[in-house]
């Protein structure tokens, strides 16, 4: 394992110290089900983190919670200076700077791939028309899917719809993007590019907070590992140290069942 | 064994002869089996002995537009459309004055030149709002008159197809954004909301139209303070927009129960506000969706108006009825009612095509 974390050609960059996503003792129930217990996480701008952890144990949860997909009954969660409260104001501010991916891309399939970037920027941004197409297409270009603009969701493949689906994002210029396992629904060989224009948005300097079983992206891109289990963060560390030294048993089993196969 | 593969293309060939063509055709449709082969000769025998009689009533045998009762009650073989070419105009537009007649045709024209404009997929934009307006403001002024020279004709001699048309667009189309309302909030967080949108929709459910015809134009004058008086042309409009609006709703609601999850999460994630990810995001998907059953909708409402008969008001099955009851016509209820129905055909058939058309339109494209 440790010879392959020395080739991660991670891009070097250093962090501002500027927080912006701080989670204090959260708490959330579904029901009597405790689904995540008492979560401290402070996010850097500019900051990579990979969460993972066995499947229940409240990852997507927990960053659902970050843009109030879920709401959380205890602890505070403060976005970019903006607290998640039950001021309908606040969510709305803070979904604005706040990006979000899903396993299932959830592409708007009546509108075509360059009115599905479009769309928020002109109603939720009030940006005029033109601008946002323009936009939309150099977002378009970046994740390398421009020429499919006129298209509908349903004709494109996996990989070329979850590319969209990051770009409709990224055209709300968002301070923050955050991934549940956005290449889970993917067949094989369209994980790369998916994966490479993640790659690309983190050299970018992108704050990203991603869900994924990729550990190869966790190696070479992320800052920071964050390890949960039966909704608590049970270990965080950086890369290097969290695959090569990890402190619990718990996440040595977990290691221990991906890495092997 | 090397035969295996195959170095050259084969050559193109034609298909066995006994596979195309209308022998094949009529062969693997129609006789494809004992059982089928029975039927298609069934319905053979049935469609040989029915059709020429009727033929015969229908055209051959029948007297024309110009004919009198007493030469039709003398050969009563064929249709009579004497009956017709006398009471058209009666059937038509019901107690309109005569002279007059020409004002509830052109809101006929009217109302058609809007129902086919608004069929046009461009023409739906909010400014399109201002020529429905329009136009229902024209057609105010041609059926009541009372302004611009046009003599005053109260709506109780209104009749005829101007009134179904109107009972049934003006009640499908206020009833339309009500429905959406409903429905919404039927499926709103909000408790209080909901309880009463799922109140209103049970209630009005529950109760055949006759009844709430009846309470509209019998019982709600008793609660109304004395001197007030709506007419009863709009007691019966208010009841179709009551009952029209409470089944649409549900068709809507069916609509937006098929739409996923992640629909809502995607907008909600992108700072949609609530009404912006409702118009832009789900209502859009989910009327799609509740085409067929909306539709199935309008076409029964068209032909509920008729039901407006009890409470006196001459529709155009009212007003056929009426001309039935002419001592001289007295009897030719065929030729009135397969008229009348051939009108009706015709719109709810119209609507029944151009449903279809739509659902096509809309699913081109964005289908897997
Ligand atoms: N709406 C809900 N109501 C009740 N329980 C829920 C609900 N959503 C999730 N859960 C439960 O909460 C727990 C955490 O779910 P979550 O989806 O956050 O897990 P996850 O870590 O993302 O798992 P996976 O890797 O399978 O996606 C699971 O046990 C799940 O069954
Ligand atoms: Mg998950």
């Amino acid at each position: 394992m440790s010879q392959a974390m020395s080739q991660g050609t991670k891009p070097k960059h250093t962090l501002s110290g500027e927080e912006i996503i701080r989670c204090t003792g959260v708490n959330k129930w579904y029901g009597e089900f405790h689904v995540l217990k008492n979560i401290n996480l402070n996010v850097q701008k500019g900051e990579r983190i990979v969460v993972c952890g066995p499947s229940g144990s409240g990852k997507s949860t927990m960053i659902r919670c970050l843009n109030r997909l879920e709401e959380h009954q205890k602890g505070t969660i403060v976005i970019d200076g903006i607290e998640l409260t039950n001021n309908l104001k606040n969510i709305e501010l803070v979904r604005r700077e706040v990006g979000m991916v899903f396993q299932h891309f959830n592409l708007f399939p009546h509108l075509t791939v360059l009115e599905n970037c479009t769309l928020a920027p002109i109603w939720v941004r009030k940006m005029p028309k033109a601008e946002a197409e323009e936009r939309a297409m150099s977002y378009l270009t970046r994740v390398r899917i421009a020429e499919q603009a006129r298209k509908y969701p349903g004709q494109l493949s996996g990989g070329q719809q979850q590319r969209v689906a990051i770009a409709r994002s990224l055209c709300m210029s968002p301070k923050v993007m955050l991934f549940d396992e956005p290449t889970s629904a993917l067949d094989p060989e369209m994980v790369k590019e998916v994966l490479d224009v993640m790659i690309g948005l983190a050299e970018d300097g992108m704050t990203m907070l991603c869900v994924t079983h990729e550990m190869g992206f966790a190696k070479s891109v992320a800052d920071r590992v964050i390890f949960m289990d039966r909704g608590e963060i049970v270990e965080q560390d950086t890369p290097d140290e969290f695959f090569s030294n990890p402190k619990s048993d718990r996440t040595r089993l977990f290691l221990s069942q991906i890495l092997n196969h | 064994m090397t035969d295996n593969v195959q170095s050259v293309g084969l050559p193109d060939e034609r298909p066995p002869a006994n596979t195309v063509g209308p022998i094949a055709w009529l062969r693997s449709n129609l006789f494809n089996s004992w059982y089928n082969a029975i039927l298609t000769i069934l319905v053979l025998a049935l469609l040989v002995s029915a059709i020429p009689p009727f033929v015969g009533w229908l055209l051959v045998n029948a007297h024309g537009f110009d004919s009198t009762s007493t030469v039709c009650r003398q050969d009563a073989g064929g249709a009579c459309w004497g009956f017709i070419g006398e009471k058209l105009r009666f059937i038509m537009f019901g107690m309109f004055p005569w002279d007059e007649q020409w004002r509830p045709l052109l809101t006929i024209c009217v109302f058609i030149a809007l129902l086919v404009a608004s069929c046009d997929r461009r023409f739906w934009k909010p400014w399109f709002g201002l020529v429905w307006a329009a136009g229902l403001t024209l057609v105010a002024i041609l059926m009541w008159g009372g302004v611009f020279g046009l003599t005053y004709v109260e709506n109780t001699l209104w009749g005829g197809l101007p009134l179904t048309i109107i009972l049934s667009v003006i009640g499908l189309a206020v009833a339309f954004p009500v429905s959406i309302l409903l429905a919404l909030g039927r499926r709103s967080d909000m408790p209080a909301v909901k309880v009463l949108c799922v109140t209103y929709i049970e209630l009005i459910r529950g109760v055949p139209l006759i009844s709430l015809l009846f309470m509209a134009s019998v019982m709600l004058p008793l609660f109304l303070p004395n001197g007030v008086s709506v007419d009863k042309l709009l007691r019966a409009q208010i009841a179709f927009i009551m009952f029209a609006a409470a089944y649409m709703a549900e068709a809507i609601r069916g609509g937006l129960q098929a739409i996923p999850k992640g629909q809502y999460e995607a907008a909600d994630g992108l700072g949609l506000s609530y009404w912006q990810k409702m118009r832009k995001i789900i209502l859009p998907q989910a009327l799609a969706i509740a085409i067929p059953p909306l539709v199935n909708t309008f076409i029964s409402f068209f032909k509920d108006t008729s039901l407006v008969i009890i409470i006196g008001l001459y529709d155009l099955l009212g007003t056929a009825k009426a001309a039935l009851s002419d001592p001289s016509w007295r009897g030719f209820y065929r030729e009135a009612y397969l008229f009348i129905g051939v009108i009706y055909w015709i719109f709810c058939f119209s609507m029944s095509k151009y449903s279809q058309k739509l659902e096509r339109d809309l699913n081109r494209g964005h289908r897997r």
